[in-house]
């Protein structure tokens, strides 16, 4: 079980920790294994409106809605759903709304399923192209250190920020047949 | 079948502190032909996303009606949108689709609504409380006070003729547009 002293299992604590910092007041998300703990801090935060999304795009609309009405929203999401965001995106770059995705990563370290993999290995070029600047996280120890400087960047510096948690920080382990 | 222009306009009549978010397109030009206003966000593209601009901006702000006026295109690339407003049934949302059954943008090819399709069926089954289809222009006051007063989400299926009108091109850069809303909205904060 998830126990906070370990930070191996813990780094979403850390988070929805920066979640709270920050003030942000609404998470998007397709429910996704990688990001369970996290979306269950979200859910249980009475603070967050936690919003589930039957495709990743709607969560970019939500970001905007919410930030013209003047609340912070983040989006957690897995790499696959980033290939379904790329023209809602746009709303981001045209407007210059400030944007934080958290994309837990799918179709490298320990894949299984080879359909994850096309996806997988253009995430990170995606985002860039759509206008993100992209970080990656690839151990539990530097999730607190990425994660907070991408909140102040997306929220303080108006940024559009990707920060993608690697399937090593995940955890084959999680991924089951 | 509704003139859309003539509808709007009476939609958005004395619309008091009423947040409007437009769907790309020909809903955008009817929203600005009502009547530019610092408390409409226009969208130019975004294709599928009005709706849920609005649930964002609804449940950052409970205290205000929200009304989504976009068209039958937007709506069926966001049907999914319908389901996750929905789930958060927030009270102060109105989705307001003007249908024509037609891409109006594009040279009115026929739309899925053309071919029988029923939105505000798929309303009604994600549970908006309120999901309705109109025709007659004398049905618009009915549905301008469930804008500002009615139990929330709701959905009004418009039915527009599908004719051709001139465009009334609003703020096109996306940064004004946003700033000038955000300004609005916040100054509204301080009064």
């Amino acid at each position: 079980m998830h126990s906070p002293s370990n930070i191996e299992t813990s780094w979403p604590d850390a988070i929805h920790a920066h979640f709270r910092r920050v003030g942000i007041r609404q998470v998007g998300y397709v429910p996704d294994a990688g990001h369970s703990r996290l979306i269950t801090l979200c859910r249980d935060d009475p603070t967050i409106a936690d919003v589930v999304l039957t495709t990743e795009e709607e969560g970019v609309g939500l970001v905007a809605g919410a930030a013209l009405g003047g609340q912070r929203a983040a989006l957690l999401m897995q790499s696959s759903g980033v290939g379904n965001c790329v023209n809602m995106f746009s709303l981001l770059r045209n407007c210059g709304f400030g944007c934080l995705v958290l994309v837990t990563m799918r179709g490298e370290f320990g894949e299984f399923n080879p359909w994850q993999v096309p996806m997988g290995a253009i995430t990170g070029q995606v985002m860039r192209l759509c206008g993100f600047l992209t970080y990656r996280v690839d151990s539990a120890d530097a999730v607190d250190e990425i994660v907070g400087a991408g909140c102040d960047m997306a929220f303080d510096g108006n940024l559009q920020i990707a920060i993608l948690l690697s399937q090593r920080l995940i955890g084959r382990k999680q991924w089951t047949r | 079948m509704l003139d859309r222009r003539d509808f709007v306009r009476q939609l958005l009549a004395d619309r008091g502190d009423l947040l409007v978010v437009c769907g790309l397109g020909s809903a955008t030009w009817d929203v600005a032909a009502a009547g530019d206003h610092p408390l409409n966000f226009y969208l130019w593209g975004a294709m599928g996303g009005a709706a849920m601009i609005g649930l964002g901006l609804a449940l950052a702000r409970p205290d205000r009606r929200v009304a989504v006026v976009t068209g039958d295109g937007d709506m069926l690339m966001g049907m999914g949108s319908l389901a996750t407003i929905g789930v958060k049934e927030p009270n102060n949302l109105a989705v307001v689709m003007l249908n024509n059954a037609r891409y109006g943008e594009t040279g009115m090819q026929p739309s899925h609504t053309h071919a029988g399709i029923d939105l505000a069926a798929t309303a009604r089954a994600c549970r908006f409380k309120h999901a309705r289809t109109i025709s007659r222009i004398e049905e618009a006051a009915d549905v301008r006070a469930l804008l500002h007063a009615g139990d929330g989400p709701i959905f009004v299926n418009a039915v527009i003729k599908p004719e051709d009108v001139p465009r009334v091109l609003p703020l096109r850069d996306g940064h004004a547009i946003k700033q000038r809303f955000i300004a609005a909205l916040s100054s509204d904060l301080a009064r």
